[in-house]
């Protein structure tokens, strides 16, 4: 009794996950809805007397996989969410009517099945409990499957190295390269800081010169353009106009930027 | 109750398979690939016990560690993409195409 209302619950909360999981547009709410889909597999494990699995479960996939799916996605940015265009057309709808028809033939193909009463893993586990018999079978029968994935956990760590690894294709600027850029550069001193008005919070505010006139190097580009996207943009017409300045100017050297690294990479 | 848990490793799965077909960012389809992973190790469980041995689960736990390496590897090859592509879309990933 008790395992079937578990069953029902954590079924319930799997599916609508993964669902979740599918439709949400954003991939954060993603990676936490199959976070979700995770944990509820992991005691679904322990219910079905297999509470080994059940520990490697969370510990593997809730604790390292989704670590490091969400580390990619802060990497790759977390903004960039699906584009609406179907490539193919008509795409989206077979494929749904595809998933669904997948759907009913495992349901019918499952639900249609008669399975004698469950043997139970008492007899399996009965020299020596669960967890010495899974140790037996692993070093003795499966030994050498056990030993291959070493090698293979080698050569993925391996892999993802030489894979993330960047090769430098021009030499570091030293430190004399940089001052002597800075000093023949527009502002050979620190550029002024934000925030003159305690009334807001003062990050994305230009500073004002002793002339009155607004500073506009006194705003990150970043939170300038940050600020126009969302609206936020103060009262003062003067302080506005600076603003929307920063954050026109913020996107001309991202594109100088990206060209850089494209010849880097033809390179 | 084997019945229930096939059934719902089914759903998973398709619902994973769904997410490969209609999602674009690359990232997102992983995680469905990774869905549909799991979807079946619930299904080596279940047999595990309906059959009543631990072979299902020792399976199960390779699968596991396979996952694992994969999941290391696909995504420093989707960080690798965003590097020289500036995206993570499946869509723009096409120089082979012509």
């Amino acid at each position: 009794m008790g395992e079937t209302i578990t069953f029902w619950v954590l079924a319930v909360v799997s599916v609508g996950a993964a669902l979740g999981m599918v439709f949400n547009r954003k991939a954060v709410y993603s990676a936490l809805m199959l976070g979700t889909v995770m944990l509820c597999l992991a005691v679904l494990y322990a219910v079905q007397d297999a509470p080994f699995l059940a520990a490697v479960q969370i510990i593997v996939y809730t604790g390292a996989i989704m670590m490091l799916f969400l580390f990619v996605l802060m990497l790759v940015g977390v903004d960039s969410s699906d584009s609406l265009v179907e490539t193919i057309k008509g795409q989206r709808f077979w494929a749904i009517i595809a998933g669904a028809g997948f759907a009913t033939l495992i349901i019918l193909a499952a639900g249609n099945a008669i399975f004698a009463p469950e043997a139970g893993l008492a007899a399996a586990t009965g020299q020596g409990g669960y967890i010495r018999s899974i140790a037996l079978q692993l070093f003795t029968k499966y030994v050498f499957p056990f030993e291959i994935t070493s090698a293979l956990l080698i050569t993925a760590a391996l892999g993802a190295m030489v894979l993330a690894h960047r090769e430098r294709v021009t030499q570091k600027a030293t430190q004399k390269e940089l001052s002597r850029a800075r000093f023949r550069g527009d502002h050979p001193s620190p550029l002024p800081g934000p925030g003159t008005y305690a009334r807001s919070n003062a990050i994305d505010m230009p500073a004002l010169l002793p002339d009155g006139s607004v500073a506009e190097a006194s705003v990150n580009r970043h939170i300038a353009r940050y600020d126009v996207e969302h609206g936020r943009l103060p009262d003062n017409p003067k302080l506005a106009e600076a603003i929307k300045h920063a954050a026109e100017e913020s996107t001309a050297p991202t594109e100088a930027e990206q060209d850089a690294e494209t010849n880097e990479v033809t390179k | 109750m084997t019945t229930h848990y096939l059934v719902l490793s089914g759903l998973l799965f398709a619902i994973g398979a769904l997410g490969v077909l209609i999602r674009r960012n690359a990232i997102v389809v992983f995680m469905c690939v990774e869905l549909m992973l799991n979807a079946c190790n619930l299904a080596f469980v279940t047999f595990a016990r309906q059959v009543g041995n631990l072979e299902g689960q020792i399976i199960a736990f390779f699968v596991m560690v396979v996952a694992a390496a994969e999941v290391v590897v696909g995504l420093a090859i989707i960080v690798t993409i965003f590097r020289t592509r500036r995206s993570a879309s499946v869509d723009d990933a096409n120089l082979l195409k012509y």
